[in-house]
């Protein structure tokens, strides 16, 4: 891919990148911590990652390996737009692999491959406040935070089982990080919450829109509020990834015809890829 | 007798030139009622407000008996100490329901919050407990579930006194609880009140422009106008025989049915 000329590498001037730096620094400095920065405007519109962007262009240095998924997938128009970003501002590598990647850019998933120490997972944030639905006023959520009043966090979890019988809320579970602030874990599903407890890698959250930094550091408790009675679950899924076979990942539903045609596969395409390259097959396969 | 539970002390609070309650000091004692009447502007909500540590008082303190036994002055908590004390040892019953209850929240949601604020993590118990408040408050059990929105005037206020009542507060604020609501409602609300009131043992400071409801509920009664005391004393004693001419003068508003 061919480079631009005339921008500072991965795009943000200095200044911007050691303010971004800075807010980065302190939100790892107190863990679930929602820290204010001087958002910028983005050549992307607000919702399509402006935060996770700058957060990324922060921490990127000529040797990092990029790696940016989008509910999962590789090859959505999110992940190919901001890889591409990256390739051509700051000319460093980028790659599907997780395991080769040492920044990955994420939009609503961790990836299944366990993360390891030297890398880095960058969120990107639409709503960073857990308590926002519940509670309005921002003077008033920065209060909670403070004085941590999480009653109000456990009201809608309340709500979701009186209404269900279940807690219902299925992504932006929120969590609890380092026995203090809680914390909205951006919109994965909560099946992706377990993986981001004592996690080797450094989780970063950006919101752009928003103007938060936060984040959770390698190796940090990060506990999915529940009840007692109604314990946190992962959601379950009855069968494997069509393709690779894989049990116990999160699958995607693929609308096949107009005939009701579905098949369930791996979210993560990477994964999925990199099993089928391996060896096992799905079903799906051994039938074709 | 006691020590006092609650002391206010020279309570002063202008908004510019005009001075909306101006040197009010009374004690209060446990599981005594006091009702603040007077007429609209005369600075009772406001009073009702300083004492709430809602609004700063120009000066003046309120001092309150804490559990443990001491006497603490409530400007000089922390804001933790202050709004834990809010949510558990006080309650306040608003006027409008509204600014009292999460509207989007359902009856139980709003009776639990208080719990789980103070750390209850079994779902089960904080239902549980929340169905017992409702029964006491006469809610329909199966009303459990449905936010406020869908409750008459009369439900919601008898919804926020389940939702303040449920720490099992030892003082509960109340401004107007039973304005806007028609007569037949509102003799019930305030023989709900009264029953709960005896049977808690609750201090409770209600402030009401209609002095039938000061007479049902309270054992005082102050009377304020244009932000003073001007007379003050058991409830029969002021309104059967009241002395200041502007007593007399509301006491002879009063239309006989």
């Amino acid at each position: 891919m061919t480079a631009e000329t005339g921008y500072n590498f991965a795009y943000l001037d200095e200044g911007t990148k050691r303010m971004i730096r800075r807010a980065i620094l302190k939100a790892i400095a107190i863990p679930g911590y929602q820290v204010p920065f001087a958002s910028r405007e983005m050549p992307m519109p607000y919702g399509w990652g402006t935060g996770g962007v700058q957060v990324t262009a922060a921490i990127l240095g000529k040797s990092d390996v990029l790696k940016v998924i989008d509910q999962g997938s590789d090859d959505t128009t999110n992940a190919v737009s901001i890889r591409a970003f990256f390739a051509r501002t700051a000319e460093v590598a980028v790659t599907t692999r997780t395991r080769d990647a040492t920044v990955i850019q994420t939009r609503h998933r961790i990836p299944e491959a366990p993360l390891h120490a030297s890398q880095v997972l960058v969120y990107q944030v639409p709503i960073p406040e857990p308590l926002r639905f519940l509670e309005p006023r921002e003077t008033e959520t920065r209060q909670l935070h403070a004085l941590a009043e999480y009653g109000l966090m456990h009201v809608k979890l309340y709500e979701d089982i009186a209404r269900h019988g279940h807690i219902a809320t299925t992504y932006a579970y929120p969590v609890e990080v380092a026995g203090r602030y809680v914390m909205d874990p951006s919109p994965t599903p909560k099946f992706d919450n377990p993986k981001m407890d004592d996690c080797p890698a450094l989780q970063l959250f950006g919101a752009g829109r928003e103007k938060r930094i936060y984040a959770v550091p390698p190796y940090t408790r990060v506990r999915s509020l529940d009840f007692e009675d109604h314990p946190f679950r992962v959601q379950t899924f009855d069968r494997p990834c069509a393709l690779c076979g894989a049990e116990g990942v999160y699958l995607d539903e693929v609308l096949l015809d107009d005939a009701g045609g579905r098949m369930f596969v791996c979210s993560d395409t990477d994964h999925c890829e990199e099993r089928r390259a391996d060896g096992p097959i799905g079903m799906e396969a051994a039938h074709a | 007798m006691s020590a006092p539970l609650l002391q206010a002390r020279g309570l002063t609070k202008r908004y510019g030139a005009r001075t909306a309650c101006a040197d009010v000091s009374f004690d209060l004692d446990p599981g005594e009622v006091l009702a603040i009447v007077g007429e609209s502007g005369s600075g009772k909500s406001t009073l009702l407000s300083l004492i709430a540590t809602e609004l700063a008082p120009d000066s003046g303190h309120v001092a309150y008996r804490m559990r443990d036994g001491v006497i603490r002055d409530l400007a000089a908590l922390s804001e933790a100490e202050r709004r834990a004390l809010m949510r558990t040892d006080w309650g306040f019953v608003r006027q409008d329901a509204a600014k009292g209850l999460r509207m989007a929240v359902s009856a139980g949601g709003n009776v639990g919050e208080r719990l789980m604020g103070a750390g209850a993590r079994h779902y089960g118990t904080i239902r549980g407990t929340a169905l017992d408040w409702l029964a006491k408050v006469e809610i329909a059990a199966d009303r459990v579930d449905d936010p406020p929105t869908r409750f008459s005037g009369g439900m919601r206020q008898r919804l926020q006194i389940a939702r303040n009542l449920v720490t099992g507060p030892r003082l509960v604020l109340m401004d107007e609880p039973t304005s806007g609501l028609d007569v037949s409602v509102q003799a019930r609300l305030l023989d709900l009140i009264r029953g709960l009131v005896a049977e808690l043992g609750l201090a409770v400071i209600i402030v009401t422009h209609d002095l039938a409801v000061a007479r049902l509920l309270s054992h005082r009664v102050m009377v304020m106008r244009a932000g003073r005391v001007i007379e003050t004393g058991l409830t029969d004693q002021v309104l059967d025989d009241p002395a200041e001419p502007y007593t007399q003068l509301l006491v002879s508003s009063v239309l006989a049915a």
